[in-house]
């Protein structure tokens, strides 16, 4: 521990610095008060370009991405590379769709998407299966980033569960006092550092390594050497399937996610979005370098962390730093990593308390809240959220964190009829989006739990690459669970609005109009909208 | 409640662009190879960070084309 000194003494400092900019963050571009989910939930709905690029930049690309990327790429190859298709393809497939949702929700003074679901297809139940759904999937996430913050502290040599304790205690105590505010004002520190450090890293490093020639060379030799199959520098006949489609899912995924919705709906107006669509793929360039990482790990022959016997791949990245940089700039490296989990993990668990009050708490527990009542409400649950992913860590296996996540997001793709169809067509009958969700949640689940891992002798769970030949078909490829799943979900919710119709089954109200999707700032709001009848 | 203007939408011919990034990044057989290298990266990797330019080409114009004057 003595001769990362310097690291912890640089790391402590930073991560100080942006606690206490956490903090302040309530007096920031201060409202009359925060007592209201527009505020505390929300930032006021006020966030310009600059300050949401930052904030959805941070939100998106998380601490446990760069982390767990380049591992990727360090462990199997060109299939980890899947990150780059995916956070290009993303942009312009919801560059339409996220701007009709913001409408919609200014209109409405909608916070989360299930909130949106319960007033397009009039069915409470439909809505509280959306924000279950997005409160599952969300917890494992902030639970991994807890994992992204544990890499970089057995890097430096710190041991125990303690340190992660106090870090989640104080992002709790500033999150609940700030709300969004804080994540947003934080992101300006962790994205620059985030930016500084991976500028140096890919123009020191490759030259300490003879080039990127001889690194990607270096890769190469290595995955040669392994009897893997799939593993390369380059896809094989097997897996381009679940290499695009994994992009296509993720991609179809990511907006669907709670937090990535709270970032939307926390712009000012539509031109925020709009500009933000094509801003954001600056951090998929990010991504895509931070990637390489892993390859100069391999060139640089950096060797994981191991604790109890198993190697921690997610250490791979503090390990290079380490090897590469002065002690000084590793510190600060490894800052910009555990304060890259404190941004998504406010947010995420930020909107897993709004679907909380709004979804379940005024549904079916309080249905006069007031304003403040929902404020309060959602500042307790962000604290029941936080501890309960800090129980995940201490008391589980990481392993089993990554498995729900993996798990979360062919879940939450199992929103994307209700959600996002559903801001274009009113066609599917309630009855039907309920059954195709239980259909494609169900078809998910069996098709994870029967993908496994010869390598590691992993039965279930063990990723997300279903073979094909499974389903009776003649082929070695495969394709990514997410989109079967929801190919099922389409289907049986195609076919369940079909029979609804003809058995005529009463189907909910729709208390949006068609001029709603197109609102802008400055356009009269419907206020007060009462959910209950 | 009305919308001041209730004919606008977000119709355009122009959105049809963003179909270029969406397909591109999906297509492996572009991009699947080690030659030709460029700046010592493999094809696979400089041609798809390449279509993040793309990306932002094609979202850009739609933005700038499709903007309501106000």
């Amino acid at each position: 521990m003595d001769q990362h000194l310097t690291e912890i003494v640089i790391f402590t400092v930073l991560f100080l610095l942006v606690s206490g900019m956490g903090f302040v963050a309530a007096r920031w571009r201060r409202p009359e008060t925060l007592a209201s989910l527009d505020e505390w939930g929300l930032g006021g709905r006020s966030f310009g370009s600059w300050i949401t690029w930052f904030l959805v930049g941070g939100d998106l690309y998380t601490a446990y991405t760069f982390v767990a990327v380049p591992a990727l790429l360090w462990g199997a190859g060109a299939t980890g590379f899947f990150a780059v298709p995916y956070t290009i393809v993303v942009y312009p497939i919801v560059f339409l769709v996220l701007i009709r949702l913001w409408s919609v929700s200014h209109v409405h003074g909608f916070v989360t998407p299930a909130d949106f679901v319960r007033a397009r297809f009039g069915s409470p139940t439909l809505a509280l299966l959306i924000a279950i759904t997005g409160i599952v999937a969300t917890m494992p996430y902030i639970a991994l980033q807890l994992v992204g913050i544990e890499a970089v502290l057995k890097s430096m040599g710190v041991t125990g569960h303690l340190p992660i304790v106090i870090a989640f205690a104080i992002l709790a105590a500033y999150t609940y006092q700030s709300g969004l505010r804080a994540p947003a004002l934080i992101a300006f520190v962790k994205d620059t550092l985030i930016y500084v450090v991976i500028l140096v890293a890919i123009i020191a490093i490759p030259a300490q390594l003879g080039g990127w020639d001889s690194i990607f060379d270096a890769a190469q030799a290595k995955f040669d050497a392994t009897p893997a199959p799939g593993d390369g520098i380059l896809l094989n006949g097997n897996n381009q399937l679940q290499y695009v489609t994994l992009a296509l899912g993720s991609a179809l995924a990511l907006f669907l996610y709670p937090h990535s919705i709270t970032g939307v709906l926390a712009s000012k107006n539509r031109d925020v979005i709009k500009r933000n669509m094509s801003a954001l793929p600056a951090y998929s360039l990010l991504l895509g370098l931070i990637a390489l990482l892993g390859y100069m790990a391999i060139a640089a022959g950096v060797k994981p962390i191991v604790t109890e016997g198993k190697p921690d791949n997610n250490t791979i990245v503090p390990q290079l730093f380490d090897q590469m940089f002065p002690d000084w700039f590793t510190g600060v490296a490894y800052a910009a990593i555990g304060i890259g989990a404190l941004v998504p993990a406010a947010i995420m668990s930020i909107a897993a308390a709004n679907l909380f009050t709004r979804n379940i708490y005024r549904e079916y527990l309080k249905p006069d809240a007031s304003d403040a009542d929902e404020a309060r409400v959602s500042k307790i649950v962000s604290l029941l959220v936080k501890v309960g992913a800090v129980l995940c860590i201490l008391f589980l296996d990481t392993g089993f964190s990554i498995d729900l996540q993996l798990i979360g997001g062919v879940i939450i793709l199992q929103t994307l009829p209700a959600v996002a169809l559903g801001l274009y067509t009113r066609w599917f009958h309630r009855g039907g989006l309920i059954v195709g969700w239980i259909a494609g949640m169900t078809s998910g689940m069996l098709l994870l739990y029967n993908i496994g891992n010869p390598a590691t002798g992993k039965l279930h769970f063990a990723g997300s690459a279903f073979p094909l030949e499974k389903l009776g078909l003649d082929t070695t490829m495969t394709i990514y669970a997410g989109v079967l799943a929801l190919a099922v979900n389409l289907a049986v919710a195609a076919l369940g609005t079909v029979v609804a119709r003809a058995a005529k089954v009463a189907d909910g109200g729709d208390a949006t109009r068609p001029d709603h999707y197109v609102a802008d700032q400055g356009d009269p709001r419907v206020k007060d909208l009462d959910l209950t009848h | 409640m009305t919308t001041p203007n209730g004919d606008r939408s977000d119709r355009s011919p122009w959105n049809w662009l963003l179909i270029v990034p969406i397909i591109l990044p999906l297509l492996p057989f572009l991009y699947n190879s080690d030659e030709p290298r460029l700046l010592g990266f493999p094809l696979f990797y400089w041609l798809q960070l390449a279509f993040i330019a793309v990306g932002v080409t094609g979202t850009t114009i739609v933005y700038q084309m499709t903007k309501r004057r106000r």
